[in-house]
């Protein structure tokens, strides 16, 4: 999968700016109150140029009256450019994982071959080794293995089969053998990647509440400036002063908070692009913000906490046993068992199956029921499987379960792993352990986590003591042990009742009730639509932690907000103090003493300003895209550094920045 | 030290030290708990309230709070408009005042209904006894009105989360007679003692040295300026208020009258921190208010006492400082410290004439009641502070990456656009009104003392000072005109009801959402850090909005006296 490290690449910037004159036209602008504001300005300071330019008098020069209206334009397609370059970011993601689904034929069930565009939803097509899968589907019938780096650039081929939890295939991955059939999910342009481009192109985005929220707020802040901008002309008036028409527009743009108004849509933008870019689909920009506010983290021990399965480690012969024939016992039953534990158990015995001859060996497979499997030859029946089962087996036959094998298998689940006792002919010969691997460096994410406020719960379907040793290995603040789907939903739905946000990830059709009562759930790519429908973001690495760099974007995303809200407001400090003195230094001399950063003239201190408030909207571009970055150091220190950065920042880099831009303009005006 | 100076300090400390036992007092009062006041008022109330068949047991929530608050309000303006037009001919006249002119009454009326008191008319000449009685009842109870509004916040963040606050009517006779009546009692039993006239019997005559014969007009002075302080009302019982010498006879009785309108604001915010239980937020509050007091009041105090320069340079003492419309009794120090103190909070009653102040004392007086939260009047003092919260909560929750969240409840798109109106009616009704008003000088010019900058001032302060519901001016202005008392009194009523509304209506809302337990990443409200953004969004807000006027009233005469 490409990946885009650059910012600007050149094709991009083109498309934007192309985008930043189209974005010109008021209706587009109207849904952006603060910069719509200045497009009206905009427009008079054109007709003020013009007044000029044919005779007008006491508005100043027309080169002046025209710098002002360059420059507010300016402004506006900064703003527009900053959206528009979001926008061709986040489509050219996009475009890469849809390049995949590009034009395949489909072999369609009754031998008839179309091309993948014309697939529809329930549609059925077979799929041979060496096929290009042409669509979204569901696998109906049969399993394979299946190649899709294209998608995750993973390169170890994946196993997909019919009826489980991970049954569904995504359009553009191969299919390296076996034969399967497969039942076409969605229509051609309603993938949830499709549903993404929508979002990110701006057809069908929508504000999220925060960014509601903010909308007001900036709008409120522009009208109590359009207030103060109107009344300055009758008191002006009253005490004898003279003031343009650019000096109140400049006066008013500087003012209202154009730097986060202009980059405000291109933050959103820029957040599900990096989700995007973490290749998760997002169904909403909600769902991004949502994450930002998670307060607690369901997690699948298995895969996330813990390496896939659980390995043999010990064997434990019951008293006066040779630990050869229990060694025997486990290999004799594991010969048949293709789970990860049976071939762990062979693994850990060093012998070679095959070395032992069998004549007319019967395998006795697993079942709920037995909670054992085995092997029966020549008379002897050999049993492994769970504690209890084992025990009652044993005691139906009429022996005793010994107490020592009792111990072993206490201290095995007291120490998270899990026993399994080994019967040779009702008797019990001792047990074998099997042990979870916590995955490396997992307890410090969990630390980062905890930092960041959000609580960790592991789900199991361990008993509460295995699951208990597990969660403090691991570093979780709380475990569902014995999990049944239900367990997970009434969970969630405590959390949720005590005020807390829940974020989660499934694959199943059991965990779909669940994804949809969880406010963020993550469907991994590979489970069932159902899970896929009830979440509302679908990963494409079916990577289990990645719930974690999903809080990250959404935090980012909110801070982003604030932090050039903040930046934008404290900027006003600076303006004031270079705009003020300008209106009414030539009716008044002595407020020189308010000219603190002893600008050249009333026409460059202005023009300083504005120019300063136009470029700052192009410099922080690249911030509003790649977002601020997420430390976990608690709120009230986050808040003291952030403040510290873009409130005293805000405050002072204008100061520093309108003086340095005035020595310039001061040549010329 | 300088023993004014001093005079000072003890007034400043008095209050605080007083305000801490008051505000446990005043959070037991409207939790309901046991106070030693009980067995005197509990038979009264229940009298009145089956009189009036009112059940304090029932609770309300926001919207019924803010409709029986403004119902008797209504009522309350209604009496008193009937009883000021019509004195002339009532009893208790024996000054043998007129009624009133009805833009005046209606001035007058609307400013003593929400707690403001711009007094338009002067009390020896345009009242009766009876007038000036109602008057007084209005200082009580619109002072329980602010009180009560502020309880409803109290209430709606105490438990996790509910519609039901209480009820208004019990709140509103607590404050009443718990509260307010109690201290006033203290309070003019010390003026009384000091020399404030209480009688009933009209003008006296007194013969001066010249052997002339003046009529001097009293009254029952020591009834009526208690409240005007303990409920930061302000309106004086003679025109020139707290400067009289009836009403604020010596050194000592001014420290009483400071003290007295500074405790129950000051009490308010512990009160606040006791009754939910979260004292180091009170205290963070109390810490930025007491900050932004300062702020203003030392360089107030310090310019008052250097005085004029310009003065001195011609050759003329100015020792005893800025001594232009102040009081030799009171001096120099104590008027600036005054002047603050009484702008911050809405009281308004003045000591000196602010208009005679320093110029750039006269922008900080304007600033005190722009920003009118620093401490500010009884109850919606807190109410005001509670907006600027809700907006740093907001802008600093953004950056800390959570949805902005205040003592466990979301705020959202709702919270923020009545906060944000509120926020921005104050500079809308004080510019628009000043703008008017220069503009139509047909109606205004004639009325000013002053032209030029000092003139605007004087039009901005008038506005402030309704909009604030304050009640001083800048008294160069003759303001009882029709335009001033119509277009004040229009202030004053969207400037009273529109901020007691606006945020009790975003704490019902949030009392109503769901309570979020506190984690790591949760935003602490009761920190110095959230403490200086709010702060800076209190600056921002309130101050930089009216910069550019400022700058072509006080700022520009600042500049150019030098």
């Amino acid at each position: 999968m490409s990946t885009h490290n650059s910012l600007f690449q050149k094709k991009m910037v083109q498309e934007a700016l192309r985008e930043s004159f189209v974005k010109l036209n008021p209706k587009v602008m109207f849904r952006n109150p603060v910069m719509f504001t200045v497009e009206i300005g905009t427009a008079i300071m054109l007709i003020v140029s013009f007044w000029t330019l044919f005779g007008g008098q006491n508005q100043g020069s027309f080169a002046y009256n025209f710098t002002v209206f360059v420059l507010l334009l300016l402004t506006l397609l900064f703003a527009n450019f900053a959206e528009a370059i979001a926008e061709a970011r986040g489509k050219a993601q996009a475009d890469s994982l849809r390049k995949t689904r590009e034009e395949t034929p489909a072999k369609l069930q009754n031998g008839t071959t179309i091309s993948s565009s014309k697939l529809k939803k329930g549609d059925v097509f077979i799929c041979e080794p060496g096929d290009v899968i042409p669509s979204d589907g569901e696998i109906i019938e049969g399993l394979a293995t299946i190649d899709e780096s294209a998608i995750t650039g993973e390169s170890a081929p994946v196993i997909r089969e019919s009826g489980g939890d991970k049954s569904s295939v995504t359009g553009g991955t191969k299919v390296l053998s076996d034969r399967i059939v497969v039942q076409v999910t969605t229509n051609q342009g309603e993938s949830f990647l499709d549903k993404m481009i929508a979002l990110v192109e701006g057809a069908s985005r929508q504000k999220t509440p925060n960014e509601i929220a903010l909308t007001i707020l900036l709008a409120g802040f522009t009208l109590v400036f359009i207030i103060v901008t109107i009344t300055l002309k009758p008191l002006a008036d009253y005490t004898n002063i003279p003031i343009t028409i650019a000096a109140f527009i400049a006066l008013f743009v500087c003012l209202i908070p154009t730097t986060i108004g202009g980059l405000l849509s291109a933050i959103g933008i820029a957040g599900m692009d990096r989700a995007l870019r973490a290749n998760v689909i997002t169904k909403s920009g909600k769902a991004v913000e949502t994450a930002g506010d998670i307060d607690v983290l369901l997690l699948d021990k298995t895969g996330t906490i813990t390496i896939g399965n659980r390995k043999a480690t010990k064997f434990h012969p019951a008293d006066g046993i040779d630990e050869t024939q229990l060694i025997r016992a486990a290999v004799l039953s594991s010969m048949s068992d293709e789970t990860p534990e049976g071939k762990s158990i062979i693994e850990l015995s060093e012998v070679n199956p095959l070395s032992y001859d069998l004549k007319n060996p019967q395998f006795i497979k697993f079942t709920a029921e037995t909670r054992s499997s085995g092997i029966n030859f020549e008379g002897t029946r050999i049993r492994k499987g769970a504690t209890d089962a084992i025990k009652n087996m044993v005691m139906n036959a009429g022996n005793a379960f010994p107490k020592e094998v009792e111990t072993v298998v206490k201290v095995i689940s007291e120490n998270g792993g899990t026993p399994l006792v080994v019967a040779e002919n009702e008797k019990v010969l001792g047990v074998i352990e099997l042990q979870d691997i916590i995955k490396t460096g997992i307890r410090e994410r969990f630390e980062r986590l905890r930092k960041m406020g959000i609580k960790t719960v592991m789900v199991t379907g361990d008993n509460p003591l295995t699951a208990k040793y597990i969660a403090e290995k691991a570093g979780v603040d709380d475990f569902i042990a014995e999990a049944k789907p239900e367990d997970k939903m009434n969970y969630i739905k405590r959390e949720q009742a005590e005020g807390r946000l829940v974020a989660m990830m499934g694959d199943g059709t059991n965990d779909a009730p669940a994804l949809a009562q969880a406010d963020v759930g993550v469907a991994m790519n590979s489970g069932t639509q159902a899970a896929k429908e009830a979440g509302n973001m679908v990963d494409l690495d079916n990577d289990p932690t990645k719930l974690i760099e999903v809080v990250e974007i959404g935090k980012q995303l909110l801070m982003t907000r604030g932090t050039l809200t903040t930046f934008s407001i404290a900027n006003d400090v600076a303006k004031y103090f270079a705009i003020i003195p300008a209106l009414f230094i030539t009716a008044i001399p002595a407020l020189q003493g308010l000219n603190i950063m002893d600008l050249h003239s009333p026409e460059s201190a202005i023009l300083s300003a504005v120019i300063f408030n136009a470029i700052i909207i192009p410099l922080l571009i690249p911030l509003a895209l790649k977002g601020v970055s997420y430390k976990p150091i608690g709120a009230s220190a986050l808040l003291r550094r952030n403040l510290f950065i873009f409130g005293l920042g805000g405050i002072v880099a204008p100061f520093a920045g309108i003086k340095l831009i005035d020595l310039i303009v001061s040549i010329f005006f | 030290m300088n023993t004014e100076i001093l005079g000072i300090i003890v007034m400043f400390t008095l209050s605080v030290l007083l305000a801490i036992p008051l505000g446990k007092y005043i959070a037991k009062v409207y939790a309901g708990e046991k106070t030693l006041l009980d067995p005197v008022f509990n038979p009264v109330e229940r009298i009145f309230y089956r009189i009036s068949s009112i059940n304090i047991q029932s609770d309300m929530n926001w919207k019924q709070h803010m409709i029986a608050l403004l119902t008797i309000n209504m009522v309350w303006f209604l009496i008193g408009m009937l009883i000021l037009m019509t004195q002339g001919s009532l009893p208790l006249n024996p000054d043998n005042n007129p009624g009133m002119s009805p833009d005046l009454a209606f001035n007058t009326v609307i400013s003593f209904v929400v707690n403001c008191n711009l007094q338009h008319y002067s009390g020896e000449t345009g009242l009766s006894y009876l007038g000036q009685f109602w008057l007084m009842f209005l200082q009580f109870v619109s002072a329980g009105t602010g009180m009560a509004a502020a309880v409803v916040l109290f209430r709606a963040f105490r438990d996790k989360s509910t519609s039901a606050l209480g009820n208004f009517y019990d709140y509103f006779v607590r404050s009443c007679t718990r509260i307010l009546l109690p201290v006033s009692f203290i309070i003019a039993i010390i003026l009384v003692f000091e020399g404030t006239p209480m009688t009933f019997e009209g003008k006296d005559t007194m013969t001066t040295l010249q052997g002339n014969t003046v009529e001097v007009s009293t009254g029952p002075v020591a009834a009526f300026v208690p409240i005007k302080h303990v409920g930061t009302n302000g309106g004086g019982f003679f025109g020139v208020n707290s400067a009289h010498p009836f009403e604020n006879p010596s050194y000592f009785s001014n420290m009483v009258e400071m003290v007295g309108q500074l405790i129950i604001p000051m009490a308010m915010i512990f009160a606040f921190g006791h009754f939910i239980r979260r004292k180091k937020l009170s205290r963070m509050i109390f810490s930025v208010m007491t900050v932004g007091f300062l702020m203003l009041a030392i360089p107030n105090i310090n310019m008052e006492t250097n005085g004029n320069q310009a003065i001195s340079a011609m050759g003329i003492d100015n020792s005893l400082g800025a001594m232009e419309g102040k009081e030799i009794r009171l001096g120099a120090p104590a008027s600036g410290f005054w002047s603050i103190v009484t702008t911050v909070i809405s009281t308004g009653s003045v000591n000196a004439m602010h208009d005679s102040s320093m110029a750039l004392s006269g922008m900080n007086e304007l600033l005190a009641m722009m920003i009118n939260s620093f401490y500010g009047g009884v109850g919606v003092g807190l109410l005001n502070f509670f907006i600027f919260i809700i907006l740093a909560v907001f802008i600093s929750g953004l950056m800390v990456g959570r949805t902005p969240e205040f003592l466990g409840k979301k705020v959202e798109a709702r919270e923020i656009k009545i906060a944000m109106i509120i926020a921005l009616l104050h500079p809308l009704l004080i510019l628009v009104g000043t703008a008017l008003a220069a503009a139509l000088p047909q109606y205004t010019a004639a009325s000013l003392n002053n032209p030029g900058f000092h003139g605007l001032s004087e039009m901005l302060y008038e506005y402030t000072s309704a909009s604030a519901n304050n009640g001083s001016g800048f008294e160069g202005l003759g303001d009882n005109t029709v335009w001033w008392n119509i277009s004040t009194g229009f202030v004053l009523i969207l400037s009273r009801f529109l901020p007691i509304i606006g945020p009790v209506a975003i704490a019902g809302l949030l009392a109503e959402k769901k309570f979020i337990p506190e984690g790591d990443g949760t935003l602490k409200t009761d920190t110095a850090t959230f403490g200086l953004m709010t702060f800076a969004v209190i600056i921002i807000v309130a101050g930089l909005s009216f910069f550019p006027a400022l700058t072509l009233g006080p700022i520009a005469e600042f500049f150019s006296m030098k």
